[in-house]
C-alpha cells in the first residue's frame, strides 16, 4: 500500500533525437490532448458554475456550457434559505450546520485518538504490538455494510439513532483504524533515540508525545486531518443509515432535494445546493493540495 | 504503583480503542455473519438457525443476481478505462510540460468531490433533455444519442464515466509516481538505439510498473465492491433495478424490506469479494518484501 506519495517533482528535460518540425508536432499532439483532458475533467464544475446563475427558461432552451444572459442570484438564495427538502423549506443552511457539528468534532477526535495510538504503538511498542496493529488496520478495508445492521441495532439500544451525537461517535470510532495507521507510519520515522532522551529527562507519555512529537509533524496532522474531514462530511452511507431527517447532513439532504420527484425540478437551485455541497471539500483542495494528494492516497484503502 | 503504570501505559491508553475496534468491526462481522445464517426478518432472531439457507435463497434472489452481476461488470469496465486513461494522462503529464501542477491539480480535483456531488452532477449532464445529448444536438448532430439513463442496457456506462471523472486522479497520480520512479538511463539507453518512445512505453516502462498496475487495480476494485452513494445518486439503481448493486441491496433488505437475514447474507458476500481480492495481494506483496 502506498503511504504516502514521493513529492511529485518533474524530471530535467530529456534529449530526444527527433528532428525540429517533428519534435513540434510531437508536443502540439500532447498539449492538445491535454486540453481534451482538461476539458473532460472541468466540464462537469463548469456546467454546474454556470447553471446555477441561470434562469429556469434559460435553462430550457438549452445552451448547456453558454454564461448567464439574464444573471441570477436567486438559485443560490433559495437553494441555501428556501428550498423544500423532503416536508421542511428552510434551504441548505441547516443541513450545513449538521454537516459541520458531525464533522468538526468526529475529525478532532479520530485525529486525537490516532495520534496518541499510533505514538504508543510506533514509540512506546510491547510484545505483541505489530498484531495489535495488523488487527486494527484491517479495519480499513472493511466493506461498512457488514456492520450497518448491528450498529443500527446498538444505536437505537443506546438511544443514540438519529441523532448527530451518534454520527460523531461513529465517525470517530470508524475513524480509529485511518489515523492509527497514517500517525504509526510517520512516527517509525521519528528518532528513538529523542524519546529515550526526554525519558532519561524524566518526561512522560503524554508530555512527550505533546511537547516533542507531535511538534515535529505537522504534516501528518494536517494530512488526516484533511483525509477524515473529506470522508466525513463527503460520507453518505453512515447518514442516510443512521440520521433522522432534522439531524441529516448535507450528502442526504442534497440528495433528497435532487431526486424527489415532487412539483417543477428546479435545476439552478439543485445546481447552487450541489456546488454549496462541495465547496468545503474544494477549498481544501485548493488550497492544501499536496497534503490532500497524500491523504488520498492512503485513505483510498478505507471502507 | 505508579511505577507499574508506567511500564504498562502503552497497553493501558490503546486499550479502549481496542475494545472499540474488537466490538464495533470484529463484534460487529461476528454479529452479521451469525445473522446471515437465521430466518431473521425484522429483528434478529438466534433461535432460528437455518444454516446456509439465506445464502443459497440469495443466489436464487433476481435481483441480487443482477446486483452482484453488475459489481463484476462495472468494476471491469472501470478498471478498464481507468488504467487505461489514468496511465495515458500520467504518460503526457510526464512529457516535461509547461503548467504541469495545472493539469494535475485539474485531473485530481474530482476527488474531494463526494460521490453523491458526482452523481448528482453526471445525472443533469446525461438527462437526455438538457444534458450533453441536447448540447450536440444544437450544434447540429441531431442523430446523437446518449440514452444511458433511460436504458437498461447501457446504464452501466453511466455509473463508469462518473465513476472515471471522480477516480481517474487516483490511477493518475498513482502512475505519475510510479513514472518518475523510473530510472532516467533507461531512456538514454533507448534514445541511444534509436528506440521509437512509444515502443519504450509499451515494452520497457509498462512492464516495470507491473507493482503500480497491481496498486491500481486492488484500490480500486475495493471501491467498487464498496460502490453506493454513485448508484444512489446517479440512477438509484434504476431504470428498474438494472443498475443495481450488491450493496444497495444489502441496504434496502436490511432498513427498508426488514429481511435482516438476507441483508446478512448479502454483507457477508461483499465481504468475502473484498477478502478474496486483498487476501493474494496482501500475499504477494509480503513475498516480494522478503
Amino acid at each position: 500500500m502506498p503511504g504516502t506519495f514521493e513529492p511529485l517533482i518533474p524530471r530535467p528535460r530529456r534529449r530526444i533525437f527527433l528532428r525540429r518540425t517533428e519534435r513540434f508536432a510531437a508536443r502540439f499532439a500532447v498539449y492538445l490532448c491535454l486540453v481534451i483532458v482538461t476539458g473532460f475533467f472541468l466540464a462537469p464544475l463548469w456546467v454546474l458554475l454556470v447553471t446555477s446563475f441561470k434562469p429556469l427558461d434559460e435553462i430550457r432552451a438549452g445552451g448547456l456550457l453558454d454564461l448567464p444572459i439574464a444573471f441570477t442570484l436567486d438559485p443560490w438564495i433559495k437553494a441555501w434559505g428556501e428550498a423544500c427538502i423532503g416536508i421542511t423549506c428552510g434551504g441548505l443552511k441547516g443541513y450545513f450546520g449538521n454537516s459541520l457539528m458531525v464533522t468538526v468534532p468526529a475529525v478532532l477526535a479520530s485525529v486525537t485518538i490516532g495520534a496518541i495510538n499510533g505514538y504508543a504503538l510506533s514509540k512506546w511498542p510491547f510484545p505483541g504490538a505489530r498484531f495489535v496493529f495488523a488487527a486494527v488496520v484491517a479495519g480499513n478495508f472493511i466493506p461498512y455494510q457488514v456492520i450497518l445492521a448491528p450498529l443500527a441495532q446498538t444505536l437505537r439500544i443506546t438511544g443514540l439513532f438519529g441523532s448527530i451525537e451518534g454520527l460523531v461517535l461513529i465517525h470517530a470510532i470508524y475513524g480509529i483504524p485511518i489515523t492509527t495507521m497514517l500517525f504509526r507510519n510517520f512516527f517509525l520515522s521519528v528518532p528513538d533515540d529523542l524519546i529515550k532522551a526526554a525519558r532519561i529527562d524524566g518526561a512522560g507519555f503524554f508530555w512527550i508525545l505533546f511537547r516533542v512529537v507531535l511538534p515535529m509533524s505537522p504534516s501528518v496532522i494536517v494530512v488526516a486531518a484533511i483525509i477524515q474531514f473529506t470522508g466525513i462530511w463527503n460520507d453518505y452511507l453512515f447518514a442516510v443509515s443512521f440520521a433522522n431527517s432534522q439531524n441529516a447532513p448535507m450528502t442526504v439532504a442534497l440528495n433528497n432535494l435532487v431526486n424527489s420527484n415532487f412539483g417543477v425540478r428546479e435545476y439552478n437551485v439543485h445546481m447552487a445546493a450541489t456546488f454549496i455541497a462541495a465547496i468545503p471539500t474544494l477549498v481544501i483542495y485548493v488550497f492544501l493540495g499536496r497534503f490532500f494528494l497524500r491523504g488520498m492516497a492512503a485513505g483510498a484503502v478505507k471502507g | 504503583m505508579r511505577l507499574r503504570i508506567r511500564r504498562f501505559i502503552s497497553q493501558l491508553v490503546l486499550s479502549p480503542s481496542l475494545a472499540l475496534v474488537a466490538v464495533f468491526l470484529y463484534g460487529f462481522i461476528g454479529w452479521t455473519v451469525a445473522v446471515s445464517t437465521t430466518a431473521s426478518k425484522a429483528s434478529p432472531r438466534f433461535d432460528r438457525f437455518v444454516g446456509l439457507e439465506q445464502y443459497v435463497r440469495l443466489f436464487d434472489t433476481p435481483r441480487w443476481n443482477v446486483a452482484f452481476s453488475n459489481m463484476f461488470l462495472f468494476g471491469f469496465l472501470f478498471l478498464v478505462v481507468t488504467i487505461g486513461f489514468g496511465l495515458l494522462i500520467a504518460v503526457l503529464i510526464d512529457q516535461r510540460i509547461r503548467f504541469e501542477g495545472v493539469f494535475r491539480s485539474i485531473v485530481m480535483y474530482p476527488m474531494a468531490m463526494s460521490f453523491v456531488v458526482t452523481g448528482v452532477v453526471w445525472q443533469w449532464l446525461l438527462s437526455p433533455t438538457l444534458g450533453i445529448q441536447s448540447l450536440v444536438a444544437g450544434w447540429g448532430f441531431t442523430g446523437f444519442h446518449i440514452d444511458w439513463l433511460t436504458n437498461p442496457s447501457t446504464v452501466i456506462w453511466a455509473l463508469v464515466v462518473a465513476a472515471f471523472w471522480q477516480g481517474c486522479g487516483l490511477a493518475m497520480a498513482l502512475f505519475l509516481a510510479g513514472l518518475r520512479g523510473i530510472d532516467e538511463d533507461i531512456w538514454k539507453a533507448a534514445a541511444v538505439d534509436g528506440i521509437p518512445a512509444w515502443r519504450v512505453y509499451l515494452h520497457i516502462v509498462v512492464p516495470m510498473l507491473a507493482p503500480v498496475f497491481l496498486t491500481v487495480i486492488v484500490l480500486q476494485s475495493l471501491a467498487i465492491v464498496r460502490a453506493f452513494d454513485l448508484v444512489v445518486a446517479l440512477t438509484n439503481g434504476g431504470p428498474g433495478v438494472s443498475s443495481d448493486l450488491p450493496s444497495v441491496f444489502m441496504f434496502d433488505m436490511a432498513f427498508r424490506r426488514a429481511n435482516l437475514g438476507l441483508s446478512a447474507a448479502s454483507a457477508v458476500v461483499m465481504l468475502g469479494t473484498v477478502l478474496a481480492i486483498l487476501v493474494p495481494y496482501l500475499y504477494v506483496e509480503s513475498r516480494e518484501r522478503r
